[in-house]
């Protein structure tokens, strides 16, 4: 096949990626996008196996790792997507280091060396380049599915020096990188690749629990970097452009999740913050405060006699399993004549969008599911608001207490509706370790039990 | 443009494609960033094609048998992403239907 035709064709599949993620601005054409992207990998591997040799181990090569992609795509749950994510990341990054590697051991197959002459030069940079992105994203990544999953635990691990070490063994890594510029030899090679396995682990392992989905988001966006760095050893721009566009949308969504939680990168980045289950705070010098509690049979009473119900699911609704139930009580609602929506802020899953994904997995239609930033300004007209399984994001803190670690934190200003009601297990402080305001306020009402055993005696409360 | 060196033109693609996909992205709407993150897993998968090309030459080698393994490895990505990605979109319908 002519290079020429190759070029073109892979041209083709980088246009048909752009396609796939312009499908997703909406629903209704994000399924012919990923289909778009689906033809764009068939093109990009159908023309990339006609230049190669070793066609039928190729070929079995990709059923074996095919195969297992299908079975865990099918049977993966949704709660647990981020690890997912996190654990295909590590597989771009540690395909990266393997295809460094073998560019080096045989440069010139890739056309990057003459017969007999060292690597060239610019060559010898976008190897390292590509190398420690990619080596950093496999570990690293591991140590995100590790936490995120619960085989590692959530809390950040911190020592002292770390920042020192983690800086020493940056310019230690750089430093073998200039070696191999000079000195192209596996050496250098192999020590800087060593050291930026290492420096994975270590960057990741300060981060906390509640910051995953900011370094999930990080680490998406290396993967896309490390991809992009072996199309400029390779003079591939099918890979650098697929490469830039994860890229560029892993950095987006970092930002979108640091904004969300009003938390500077560089912050998140140097970790230690959320370390998982919290107890009140500042328990030392606690005054006891005042809250209203009432039954699932008085939660369904405001909501069944309400003309707009909004519901603010957390993390808490899918730990509890009551998705399903939710969606029940909601239909039910609608029946009545009552207006539901639901409200999501953006980090009340566990990855960017997260709660929306397990809320479609319940049934309830995207069309009720609004974002914070549309939604906030009706709280006010709203009769009840049903908060369930969520805590920080609906803290009014956020908006008048400069001295709350959470001051300035986008918030779902739940406490404007005329009666809130509040489903938790306990008074328990949520992941930033806070007392919430809005559980004592007059019109709170606060449930505590299991999220789904309450819904389930609201929907009983209901047909009656 | 004769006697540019490669790199050059690549870097040009690469910024080039950051805008691109800068102004892409902003445009998914929240609901889909799950989705998004997913399918972008399946597309960076595309490192699959470095992997083959390494696998390619006729001798086999360490240099082959290493790309052999990140065919295997990129696969998982490519395979998975995209049918996870189908089956959660699948689980976005409009009231009613």
């Amino acid at each position: 096949m002519s290079a020429n035709f190759v070029a073109l064709a892979y041209l083709v599949a980088s246009v048909l990626f752009i396609l796939t993620l312009k499908g997703l601005s909406s629903p209704v054409t994000s399924r012919r996008g990923n289909l778009f992207g689906m033809i764009g990998m068939a093109i990009a591997v159908l023309t990339t196996l006609s230049l190669t040799h070793n066609v039928v181990y190729i070929l079995i090569a990709i059923a074996i790792g095919g195969t297992i992609g299908a079975v865990v795509a099918n049977r993966i749950q949704m709660t647990a997507m981020p690890e997912l994510v996190a654990a295909m990341h590590s597989l771009v990054g540690l395909a990266a280091v393997l295809v460094a590697m073998s560019a080096f051991q045989n440069p010139v197959a890739y056309g990057i060396a003459l017969p007999g002459e060292l690597l060239h030069a610019t060559n010898r940079i976008e190897l390292f380049i590509g190398t420690f992105v990619g080596a950093i994203t496999f570990t690293g990544s591991i140590i995100a599915f590790g936490k995120l999953s619960g085989r590692i635990s959530g809390k950040p691990l911190r020592f002292t020096g770390q920042h020192w070490l983690n800086l020493g063994l940056g310019i230690a890594m750089v430093g073998f990188g200039v070696a191999f510029f000079l000195e192209p030899s596996w050496t250098p090679f192999l020590i800087m690749t060593a050291i930026a396995l290492l420096l994975g682990v270590l960057l990741i392992v300060p981060i906390g629990g509640a910051d995953m989905p900011v370094v999930v988001s990080m680490l998406n966006s290396y993967s896309g970097w490390a991809a992009a760095g072996i199309g400029f050893t390779l003079n591939n721009n099918m890979l650098i452009i697929a490469g830039s566009l994860v890229g560029s949308s892993g950095a987006i969504l970092s930002y979108i999740m640091c904004k969300a939680m009003n938390r500077a990168f560089l912050n998140v980045i140097l970790g230690g913050f959320g370390g998982g289950e919290g107890e009140v705070a500042g328990s030392g010098d606690a005054v006891q405060r005042n809250y209203r509690s009432g039954s699932a049979d008085d939660a369904g009473f405001l909501m069944g006699n309400a003309d707009s119900v909004i519901i603010v699911p957390g993390y808490g609704l899918a730990v509890a399993r009551a998705q399903h139930a939710i969606n029940e009580m909601s239909k039910l609602l609608t029946e009545k004549g009552v207006k539901v929506r639901y409200a999501i802020h953006p980090v009340a899953g566990r990855m960017p969008g997260h709660m929306n994904v397990l809320l479609a997995e319940a049934e309830v239609p995207y069309d009720q599911v609004v974002e914070m930033d549309e939604i906030n300004n009706e709280f006010a007209d709203t009769d009840v608001v049903l908060v369930i399984g969520a805590n920080d994001v609906v803290n009014p803190a956020a908006k008048t207490d400069k001295s709350s670690p959470i001051y300035g934190m986008p918030i779902l200003e739940a406490h404007k509706a005329r009666t809130v009601i509040v489903v938790k297990r306990s008074m328990a402080t949520g992941y930033a370790g806070l007392d919430n305001d809005l559980f004592y306020l007059d019109k709170t009402m606060m449930v505590f039990g299991d999220a789904k055993k309450v819904v389930e005696d609201v929907i009983k409360s209901l047909q009656h | 443009m004769s006697g540019v060196d490669p790199f050059i033109l690549n870097l040009t693609v690469f910024v080039l494609a950051i805008f691109v996909g800068y102004h892409v992205v902003w445009n998914v709407t929240p609901a889909l960033h799950t989705p998004l993150m997913a399918v972008t897993n399946a597309v960076s998968g595309i490192i699959i094609v470095g992997a083959m090309l390494a696998a390619g030459p006729q001798e086999m080698d360490v240099g082959t048998i290493l790309g052999l393994v990140a065919v295997t490895l990129a696969a998982v990505n490519v395979f998975g992403g995209f049918l996870v990605t189908q089956r959660m979109l699948a689980m976005f319908k409009k009231k009613g239907k």
